[in-house]
């Protein structure tokens, strides 16, 4: 017998182990690879040579592993099957193991069903989302670790992919909360994402292994998984030798597999020759002097200096706090640059911001004035008030400004930061259309920054390197969890870092014009574009954005400063009067002190972050609504959402019922049939149990029988509501099948889409607790109203109930339906009525019946009103216009209100639409655009918001405030 | 008093009858067999027909410019195949135009026309966009099927069905390579000749004389995985969508096990006959459906009896039969996308020898939530043994990502086989 040879090569590491003839672990390593797979490899084998020599029966394992096995003609064992052999092998009494890896992540069921399963194309929650993660953070994995065993509390963080999780994240940090909870929340998402994805309706019990590096290394992540899962001691189990686990059962695989000599085994991962598999496009720059002239030309549009250690006079500051980074700027009257700042803010802007601040004053001392000062970007309540700035603008109006002076005819903006991409089209001297990226697209800057740090080479240099790659790589467009995998291909196929930085850079650049703009042609953007945006000062960026475009573009010199530069822009323009900007004095004896807290105005106790500042101001951020921050509550007559909601709740008039208790869950169809299954089952002598209200708890309640995770988050959240019923005594829950909808007479058919019309047959599939007697969920078209009758009958009959009854109680089903209807109704008129009197500005908050629920509209309505908003939904509006007739197939109920409700907008002067789209909804792919083309068509701005389980209003904010703004200038021009 | 409507409606080419004897038509390629009988069938009923077989990676780079980004991937595969064609300088762009079936079902697929409609439009304002249905939609610019043509088309989607059930049991078995194709050539030219020379109607000879044929083809009798391909029409079916997977499985040593296009084609009737039933819809049409459903499955039926008489090879599946898987797992009511038809499929597998599954589907496909990966757990607790994998198939989903997946499937076969 000779020594069996294991390789895994992972997406970040390999490891090697070699076991003997008498089944002893006498060699194993681990080491990173950074996308250097084959010398990696090979380096290992050498090292292994030296020490042993020698025979070995060798396979190789691991995600990255399966190109190297194919083309030396090495054995491979597929990873998963892998930690199986080793698992049976040396811990036979286990019942689960969880092995996370640097991209995948995977579960295996020993007991009661072997089962073996890996994450999906589309999951975070490895150990590439914690690298991202740190690397968002400016700290190691190690010291995520150290920071994260000091928690105090969690807050809910999206875990199903990485873009998602940061946007939870970045206004967690730029709220001030703690690093510590911070890092524990992101561990927690980690197992959360392992529990839901992965377990999908099976429970993780018994004697549970925990495989992988992350696992090995990261004492937080195991302490989150033991504590959600509640493991007991001895039932967690961490084995000595999980990070080379795989290579172990791979060596253990290779049991049969003919040995072969050392030299022979090097010898054949030598000869591997990278394939032509990958698709390469041409190289950016082809000479030194084509880059120097690029260089040169770009150079022109760099603004000038002033020296602000000599110079004396005003001066205005520009303040952008944005996601990743703070930007400052201080100008002259006549535009040249007194002092500028742009760095990683660390999670703590406002401590960058204080100490730039003083170093200005320090500089600049008596002899400078700053006549006026302008704060704009994620942190711009914030800062504002730690400054008492005299302005605070939104992103996209800055950057306007901005890019007028350099451009006075500019048509087109955008602008790649760190965490986003922006785009706005001009038109007559106005911001017209707004794009921003939608949370799944947003290969953004950060992305790349992660990505050289995961190769372990500097960002400058990462992209410096990608200038003049010979065969940038193909990586695709879409979000950075697929490009992840496409870098992980092109790895293996033998890419090196120079084309994969600059197939990069092409990528962002695709996805921002393919994706976020959804240009079908580089003609659509305009002829005079300017592009900023901290991503933009990297060359191999701009250059493949003009390479893409085929366009000459201007890219000012301070490209990342532009926010900076637009708000000390509109300070200069619009102060009157004396500037409240903290003074040197002040300044001095400025300090502030963070603490989070839970808002006790509401229900929703939302979690919130009070900073307090040495003058006893307070700063309140991280609430929904004006509650949280102490302020009263915008009135809420001019929402018809908060409307709409009580009077939802109160079609349940609350009879007992002689026959029992039917539990309705308030999610999906329920939303809008409601009224007609209260007043049916109240009817007919059952008493109507509502599921408890929406939330984020809910959701987690029920999460471990999502079957599918790629679903949208209604229907995610139904499984929380299942539960809750199951929980509160309901004799029955009760939620029918409906292909068809009810036929409202305006479309080509009356559908419901697939989820809202069978989604009862995946819960009933996947919850256990479920059977046919305590889930009832027949197949009805009310439409047929006599055998509805009768379908319902027979489902009925057994409770006594006779047919007489079901009619009866259909009737008043329908009766109450219909007055809910009216209801709304009246109110959106009296709503139009009262917004034409006051002069208010009107937004249709379109969407589903189901963007009700306020857990997953996250409270957007309650926005608007506070931006001194009226607030209408699509169903209270859509029959007080026209029929429309579209060019898409129209043939859903709920869409062919989006579309009467967009031509209501459209022939109303102070009405506008805002289109909420639940992330992973297929059929809103169809109707935004066609939604988006009916307001175009009249002249109306179109704004769509994706909303998912991750609050981050923040973001949404920007976008209503571009479009207030938009609104504005529009109207300006018609006067 | 007439009812005011607000037309948003873009204008568009229309395909109108005369066109038949100016245009090529164009048809998206899902099934290779299947389709060129096809096309070959129609250029015999005087329509220039040609099947798209352009596969370069420009197509799903053009449908990525071309449709939305959470359009479902099959909608990108062949908008991204119309326009690389159309870019290829190879047409007439006066005199082209191109066609694609609508099934007028609860699921976006039904949309895919007024979407291609609109990418097209931008850079060939002058290409009709057809649409072949049945349900009665697009009645200004469709293909008027007769009852004649439509049984011509049932009739040469059997023959495609047989060659490929045949083909897939016989190519990872031939003991001389190349002889799987080249009985499959042979195949070919027979049945083109019948449509030609008249006879195609003789389904039970024509279907014979396929799997005697292949019977021929000397097969090595080796143990193989046997794999079935469930999932999404489109994706299950096209190589350009599901990157080669049956060439894949081959050569992994397994047997792909790929169900018939009729078992879809009788799904559709069968939905028709369970709403007039359930709901009493089609009041007036309702036997008729019934009358065809009835027509259609005696033809499954008989090409099953064949099959087991002849001996060689499994025998292809049976409606009634897999209605009956169906109503083990899920209502027969789910009827939206590929419905009840997927578990079906699954399980009817699972009962013929088959446990080892894939379930392909394009990425975020919304009736695939509930028909496919909600299923799973039902069916793992009714076949024990039985080895299902969901594969999402997307533009930027690496094919590492869904070789692992499978390899994984496959690993925990071997292993229950002992291979």
């Amino acid at each position: 017998m000779t020594n069996l040879m294991g390789i895994d090569v992972g997406s970040t590491t390999v490891k090697v182990s070699v076991i003997d003839e008498n089944r002893k672990i006498i060699y194993k390593s681990y080491v990173r690879h950074f996308a250097r797979v084959k010398e990696t490899v090979l380096n290992e084998l050498k090292n292994l040579r030296k020490k042993f020599g020698g025979d070995y029966s060798v396979s190789i394992t691991g995600s990255a592993g399966l190109g190297l096995s194919q083309r030396s003609g090495l054995n491979f064992v597929q990873e998963v099957q892998a930690a199986f052999i080793a698992i049976r092998k040396y811990y036979p009494d286990a019942d689960a193991a969880v092995e996370l890896g640097g991209e995948d992540a995977k579960i295996i069921f020993i007991t009661g069903g072997t089962e073996q399963r890996m994450n999906g194309s589309c999951a975070g929650g490895t150990g590439a989302f914690i690298d991202q993660m740190a690397t968002l953070l400016n700290i190691s994995v190690t010291e995520m670790d150290e920071y994260a065993l000091k928690s105090r509390k969690t807050y809910p963080i999206a875990s199903r992919c990485g873009v998602f999780a940061k946007s939870d994240v970045q206004p967690l940090i730029n709220q001030g909360a703690s690093k510590e909870d911070i890092a524990a929340s992101i561990f927690q998402a980690v197992v959360d994402q392992t529990v839901s994805g992965l377990a999908q309706g099976r429970r993780i019990k018994g004697k549970v292994l925990f495989l992988g590096g992350p696992l090995h290394f990261l004492k937080a992540l195991r302490k989150a998984f033991v504590t959600t899962l509640n493991l007991t001691e001895d039932n967690a189990v961490f084995p000595e030798d999980a990070p080379c686990f795989m290579s172990i059962g791979a060596a253990l695989g290779s049991v049969g597999v003919n040995s072969e000599n050392i030299d022979e085994i090097i010898s054949k991962v030598e000869s591997v020759r990278e394939s032509d598999e990958i698709i390469t496009g041409e190289p950016l720059f082809l000479s030194k002097e084509e880059y120097t002239e690029f260089v040169k030309r770009h150079r022109a549009t760099d603004l000038k200096f002033a020296e602000i250690e000599n110079y004396t006079g005003d001066c205005y500051l520009g303040v952008d706090s944005g996601s990743t980074t703070t930007k400052l700027m201080l100008i002259t009257p006549d535009c040249r640059i007194l002092y500028s700042h742009y760095q990683s803010n660390n999670g703590q802007p406002l401590d960058v911001i204080i100490s730039k601040l003083k170093e200005i004053y320090a500089l600049g001392g008596n002899r400078i004035k700053i006549r006026a000062s302008a704060v704009t970007g994620y942190g711009e309540d914030l800062i504002k008030s730690a400054l008492k700035a005299d302005f605070g603008i939104v992103e996209t109006v800055a950057h306007f400004k901005a890019a007028l002076h350099f451009n006075p005819k500019v048509d087109f903006i955008i602008d790649i930061g760190g965490q986003d991409i922006k785009c706005f089209k001009i038109k007559n001297g106005a911001i017209d259309s707004i794009m921003l990226n939608e949370a799944c697209s947003s290969g953004c800057g950060s992305f790349i920054q992660t990505f050289a740090r995961a190769m372990g080479i500097e960002i400058d240099k990462f992209s410096q390197e990608g200038l003049y790659a010979k065969h940038p790589v193909e990586l695709g467009s879409r979000c950075t969890v697929f490009m992840n995998s496409a870098v992980k291909q092109a790895q293996k196929e033998g890419a090196g870092v120079d084309d994969i930085s600059a197939g990069l850079s092409s990528s962002i650049v695709k996805n921002a014009i393919y994706k976020v703009i959804r240009a079908s042609s580089a003609d659509e953007l305009g002829e005079n574009i300017v592009v900023q945006g901290g991503t933009f000062l990297n060359d191999a960026v701009l250059r493949s954005f003009e390479k893409e475009t085929g366009k000459q573009v201007i890219r000012p010199g301070i490209a990342g400063l532009m926010g900076a530069f637009g708000a000390a822009l509109y300070a200069m323009e619009n102060i009157s009067g004396e500037s409240t900007t903290l003074g040197p004095e002040e300044l001095e004896k400025f300090n502030y002190a963070s603490k989070s807290a839970n808002c006790r105005g509401c229900t929703s106790n939302c979690n919130i972050n009070i900073i307090s500042f040495g003058d006893g101001r307070k700063y309140v951020s991280g609430n929904k609504c004006e509650r949280g921050a102490g302020l009263p509550a915008a009135s809420s007559e001019m929402d018809i959402f908060t409307y709409k909601q009580a009077r939802l709740s109160e079609s349940v008039k609350g009879v007992k019922g002689k026959r029992g208790k039917a539990g309705l869950p308030l999610q999906l169809i329920m939303y809008e049939q409601l009224p007609l299954w209260a007043g049916f089952f109240e009817s007919i002598g059952f008493e109507v149990v509502l599921s408890e209200k929406s939330s984020r708890n809910l959701y987690f309640k029920g999460q471990h029988t999502v079957a599918s995770d790629t679903a949208c988050y209604p229907a995610k959240l139904m499984h929380g509501h299942i539960e809750s019923l199951l929980d509160n005594g309901a004799d029955f829950i009760f939620l029918p099948c409906e292909s068809y909808n009810i036929d409202e007479h305006c479309s080509s058919n009356h559908y419901n889409c697939p989820v809202v019309a069978y989604y009862p047959e995946l819960l009933k599939a996947n919850n256990e607790r479920l059977n046919d007697d305590n889930f009832i969920m027949p197949y009805l078209d009310l439409n047929m109203r006599s055998n509805a009758v009768k379908r319902l009958y027979s489902v009925f009959a057994k409770y006594g109930v006779r047919k007489r009854e079901i009619a009866k109680g259909l009737e008043e089903g329908f009766a109450r339906l219909e007055a809910y209807h009216t209801d709304i109704k009246n109110k959106a008129e009296e709503i139009l009525k009262k917004a034409a009197a006051e002069n208010k500005q009107v937004i249709i908050l379109a969407g589903r019946p189901y963007h009700l629920d306020s857990e997953i509209n996250h409270g957007i309505n309650k926005l608007l009103t506070s931006l001194g908003l009226a607030v209408l939904s699509e169903d209270s509006i859509f029959d007080k216009t026209e029929k429309v007739k579209v060019n898409v197939l129209n043939q859903w109920t709920y869409h062919a209100r989006l579309y009467r409700a967009a031509d209501f907008a459209s022939k109303h002067e102070n009405v506008n639409l805002v289109q909420l789209v639940s992330f992973g909804c297929g059929l809103d792919a169809i109707t935004s655009d066609e939604v988006r083309s009916i307001l175009e068509k009249n002249g109306k701005l179109y704004t769509q918001i994706k909303i998912d389980e991750i609050n981050n209003l923040g973001v949404v904010k920007i976008r209503l405030r571009s479009l207030l703004a938009a609104i504005e200038e529009t109207k300006k021009r018609i006067i | 008093m007439e009812e005011k409507i607000t037309d948003y409606t873009n204008d568009y080419p229309k395909w109108d009858k005369s066109m038949k004897s100016t245009h090529k038509i164009l048809v998206p390629n899902m099934l290779p067999w299947h389709f060129l009988i096809i096309q070959e069938l129609l250029k015999m009923e005087g329509y220039d027909i040609e099947v798209l077989t352009n596969d370069s990676r420009n197509v799903i780079d053009e449908g990525l410019k071309h449709v939305h980004n959470d359009t479902c991937y099959p909608c990108l595969c062949v908008v991204g195949q119309y326009i690389d064609a159309l870019k290829s300088g190879k047409y007439d762009l006066e005199h082209t135009a191109l066609m694609i079936t609508q099934t007028g079902g609860g699921c976006r697929a039904s949309n895919y026309l007024p979407l291609v409609r609109k990418a097209v439009k931008i850079d060939f304002p002058n290409v009709p966009v057809v649409s072949l249905n049945f349900s009665g939609l697009e009645k200004e610019s469709s293909f008027n099927v007769g009852a004649k043509l439509f049984l011509k088309l049932a009739f040469a989607i059997i023959y495609g069905d047989t060659m490929m059930w045949c083909y897939n049991q016989t190519k990872p078995y031939e003991a001389e390579k190349g002889s799987a194709d080249s009985a499959r050539d042979e195949i070919l030219d027979y049945v083109l000749a019948k449509f030609k020379k008249g006879g195609y109607a003789k389904y039970k000879k024509i279907c014979r004389y396929i799997i005697e044929r292949f019977a021929q083809v000397k097969r090595t009798g080796e143990k193989k995985i046997k794999v079935g391909i469930v999932g999404e029409i489109y994706v299950k079916y096209s190589y350009l969508a599901n990157n080669n997977l049956e060439k894949f499985l081959i050569s992994e040593g397994c047997e792909p096990v790929v169900p018939t296009l009729f078992d879809f084609i009788l799904f559709m009737v069968v939905n028709y006959v369970n709403e007039h039933e359930m709901y009493g819809h089609h009041k007036k049409s309702g036997f008729i459906y019934k009358l065809v459903y009835r027509i259609l499955h005696k033809m499954q039926r008989n090409v099953k009896k064949l099959f087991e008489k002849q001996g060689a090879f499994m025998p292809i599946h049976e409606m009634e039969h897999l209605r009956k898987c169906a109503d083990r797992i899920i209502n027969q009511g789910a009827k939206m996308g590929e419905g009840w038809l997927i578990p079906a499929e699954i399980a009817s597998f699972c009962e013929t020898g088959v446990p080892n599954i894939i379930c392909a589907q394009p990425f975020g496909c919304l009736p695939n939530h509930i028909v496919g990966k909600g299923t799973i757990r039902t069916l793992k607790n009714i076949y024990p043994d039985s080895n299902i994998v969901a594969v999402d198939y997307d533009p930027s989903a690496t094919k590492v990502n869904q070789e692992n997946r499978i390899k994984l499937m496959l690993a925990t076969a071997r292993d229950k086989l002992n291979l």
